[in-house]
């Protein structure tokens, strides 16, 4: 517990986040390792964790029928991976593989989104947090929609 | 033996080409080709990367294409991609054809001013070729710059320009470079997602750092956005402007951009004097 | 060009002496160019006699409005400007720039001798004069100047001619570029009528234009002759039919590009062109290249063109430029504004053409007016969003 709590306290992240409510989160996390081509989760899984990578690259895919699955961003050490588990019905809605050997960690959804209510401060820090890596991957997905290199 | 006339030819001045031979091709892309292009008399003028020629395909019409280099001191190349009729005239031209050249014009990267600098070189799809120059003056003299930076992104791996550049480049131990793309299947292993998320990963001094950018206008507008967030002041910001050309001497009109002329007061310009400008809808 | 002092003095010539002035151009052969009557309006083009110009006639001038009239006397120049300008002989509206030929020993190129018969241009207006000027800016200046438009510039004969009457649209007064030639001409008209008295005071402004003085029958102008030629400039400068504030009209312009006052010309403008083509200014150009059906040769042509059209301004597959309102603000911001960034001058010289020959009448010293009267209307409109 004391190591994961460190390793949280070291992940950007996590930045500025208070002892106690690095403790509380900790409580909800556990150490992941994944091989090349190992998926974190799948298209419609229940949405139980999400992951702060450590080590490696993570690759969001969709497979649409009848063709092969397109990978639609990348995401690498230092980033967090999922916001389904934030907002109800809980699912995945893609797949995220890993692309090479890749070590994270998973912050269990259920066991954190209890804590946020009990503390709405640790609730307020996590949305601090969360919020601007929303914004900026909907910006930068908004520019990929707008397929720019395109020959119009 | 192929001439120009003197006399009223030489009066017509700059709106005159002058006859080059396509020395080679290089497919490029499926709809893109590189062309070495050597004067059939005299020397080639003296060039600045980012510098534009006027290309003229015989008697289909003239386009303005960027430099994006030289094969020594003898030859531009120039890389075309087929958009329509002139660029497809160009793209498709066969190695021993003669075009005509008018040119350089323009504004060029400003290299000697980032000396002692970080540079950040950002490019996107086809904007990596009015930068390749720039990259190969810099990377020439190497040891005048800090940190090298160099970020590209494509459409999806199969439409990505210069993989042999690009290969050399990062085969470099001194030059930092990422590639992405905005969409690719299982074979690619590299990054996913646009250019500007990039700026984020690379470490360098954003307070004494220099960024030449160049892409389609919108990729430019968030690059820059994300440049400011990483606190790279707007004075050193340049950007390659485009628009259409009909004589790239400031008379015609076609290239006004706000008060400036992309021909002469262009296409790189500094980004804080036109700031204002890209923020106005149909400018 | 330094004119003696003898020289300087003003003189006086009759309707006679003009037609010497006249017939000595064209014996020296020169082109002369000066008003006529066609097509119920004043235009100009080749003349020899006095008897070709309007003499007697009038124009009446208001947005989207042009009539001619008769007046009581017979003046020669007893109008205010027509459609045209000086630029469709300065910088002709197709221009052929060069021939290409494919040969067997390969390609070459050629070009026609620069036109040169001499011209003389007869009742140019001292915003003409400006107009000349601010071209001259545009494309005798830099490293890429247009030999062709510089060599017919500099062998023009200019005579100029100080209107006697304002014209409904005219605001020269409020640009600075009239009533009164003061510079740039070789000669300088005022026309005198007084009952049947139908002089001229000339002034010379150049030493083309006092040696060609010396073979035109003249006599000395009087202290009153002169006081009347003030006169007349001054009672012009009086009437004009509009004006336009041009304090801080850059910093205006550009600052307003959202201003609501461009949705609202938007409506009525028809994005026709016919301001840029009628403006003694514009300048813009297009080039064609073409070939013939063999293949065997090409060539380049220039032809007038107007930010109006649909393409002028062309990125990736479609214009910029797409709506009129986007086209109309360009057309007026270049001209009262950008100009000054670009050439150090305004771009408009008040001579009203373009509100009297726009067909809906827009007016821009109207819109320019309806801008400065609410100056941060289009500022408030930003919004916040992600």
């Amino acid at each position: 517990m004391e190591d994961l709590e460190h390793i949280l306290a070291q992940h950007p992240f996590f930045a500025g986040f208070s002892a106690q409510h690095s403790r509380l989160v900790a409580g909800c996390a556990r150490n992941h390792r994944y091989d090349a081509d190992e998926y974190l989760f799948r298209e419609g899984e229940p949405a139980n964790e999400f992951f702060l990578l450590r080590h490696g690259q993570v690759a969001l895919e969709i497979l649409p029928p009848g063709r092969r699955p397109m990978v639609f961003a990348t995401l690498g050490m230092g980033e967090i991976v999922g916001a389904s588990w934030l907002v109800p019905p809980y699912r995945w809605m893609f797949d995220a593989r890993a692309m090479s050997l890749t070590r994270a960690i998973g912050i269990d959804a259920a066991c954190l989104r209890e804590k946020c209510e009990a503390d709405h401060h640790l609730g307020y820090e996590m949305m601090k947090r969360f919020l601007p890596i929303l914004v900026q991957r909907l910006h930068a997905t908004r520019l990929q929609i707008l397929d720019v290199y395109a020959k119009h | 033996m192929p001439s120009i006339e003197t006399g009223p030819v030489a009066q017509r001045g700059s709106m005159v080409p002058a006859l080059y031979r396509v020395a080679g091709t290089r497919r490029e892309l499926a709809d893109t080709a590189t062309l070495e292009l050597v004067p059939l008399a005299g020397a080639r003028p003296e060039f600045a990367p980012g510098q534009f020629n006027m290309l003229y395909a015989f008697g289909v019409g003239e386009i303005a294409v960027s430099i994006s280099g030289a094969a020594g001191e003898e030859s531009f190349l120039h890389t075309v991609r087929d958009v329509g009729a002139v660029s497809g005239a160009l793209a498709r031209i066969e190695a021993g054809a003669t075009l005509g050249l008018r040119g350089p014009f323009g504004t060029g990267w400003p290299i000697a001013a980032a000396r002692g600098a970080d540079v950040l070189f950002v490019a996107g799809g086809l904007g990596l070729a009015p930068l390749r120059g720039a990259i190969q003056q810099v990377l020439a003299e190497r040891d005048r710059y800090g940190r090298i930076v160099i970020l590209f992104g494509s459409r999806n791996p199969k439409d990505m320009l210069y993989r042999r550049e690009l290969a050399q480049w990062r085969r470099r131990l001194d030059v930092a470079i990422e590639v992405t793309v905005d969409h690719a299947d299982r074979d690619w292993h590299g990054n996913v997602g646009v250019v500007p998320a990039l700026i984020r990963r690379v470490p360098f001094d954003a307070h004494d750092a220099f960024a030449f950018v160049c892409g389609p206008e919108v990729m430019m507008r968030f690059t820059v956005n994300a440049l400011r967030e990483a606190a790279v002041p707007s004075e050193r910001i340049y950007l390659s402007m485009e628009r259409n050309m009909k004589c790239a001497v400031g008379w015609c009109g076609h290239c006004q951009f706000g008060p400036a002329f992309i021909c002469k007061d262009g296409p790189v310009m500094r980004f804080d004097r036109i700031a204002e400008l890209l923020a106005v809808r149909e400018i | 060009m330094q004119i003696s002092p003898a020289d300087q003095a003003s003189r006086l010539i009759t309707c006679e002496g003009l037609q010497a002035l006249l017939d000595e151009l064209l014996e020296r052969g020169y082109r002369v160019l000066g008003p006529t009557l066609r097509d119920g309006a004043i235009v100009y083009d080749r003349i020899a006699r006095i008897a070709d110009l309007p003499a007697g006639w009038t124009d009446q001038q208001d947005a989207g409005r042009y009539r001619l009239a008769r007046r009581g006397d017979q003046a020669l120049f007893g109008f205010a400007v027509g459609p045209q300008s000086w630029k469709q002989y300065l910088r002709p509206p197709v221009e052929t720039l060069w021939t290409m030929r494919l040969g067997e020993d390969g390609p070459t190129i050629s070009s026609d001798a620069l036109e040169s018969p001499k011209m003389a241009f007869l009742g140019v207006r001292a915003c003409e004069i400006h107009a000349m000027r601010i071209q001259d800016r545009v494309l005798r200046e830099g490293p890429h100047a247009d030999a062709a438009y510089a060599m017919r510039r500099q062998d023009a004969f200019v005579i100029a001619v100080n209107c006697a009457q304002a014209g409904g649209t005219c605001f020269c007064v409020s640009m600075r570029t009239g009533p009164k030639a003061t510079s740039d001409f070789d000669l300088a008209l005022t026309e005198l009528i007084d009952g049947h008295a139908h002089r001229f005071l000339v002034e010379i402004g150049s030493e083309a234009g006092a040696e060609i003085m010396l073979r035109v029958p003249h006599g000395p102008a009087t202290d009153e002759h002169c006081a009347a030629a003030a006169a007349v400039i001054e009672r012009t400068a009086s009437q004009m039919g509009r004006s336009l504030e041009t304090d801080g009209i850059k910093e205006l312009l550009q600052g307003n590009p959202d201003h609501p006052r461009w949705n609202d010309v938007a409506q009525r403008c028809l994005t026709c062109g016919n301001c840029t083509l009628v403006c003694p200014t514009c300048f813009c150009t297009t080039v064609e290249d073409h070939s013939d059906l063999l293949g065997a040769s090409a060539e380049r042509v220039r032809k007038w063109d107007s930010c109006f059209t649909m393409d002028f301004s062309y990125l990736h597959g479609g214009g910029v430029r797409s709506s009129a309102r986007s086209r109309y603000r360009q057309w007026m911001t270049h001209k009262l504004a950008s100009w000054f960034d670009q050439f150090g001058t305004s771009g408009c010289v008040g001579c009203g053409r373009c509100i009297t020959w726009c067909p809906v009448g827009i007016d821009i010293t109207q819109e320019a007016a309806a801008i400065r009267a609410t100056p941060d209307a289009g500022k408030e409109e930003r919004h916040g969003g992600s």
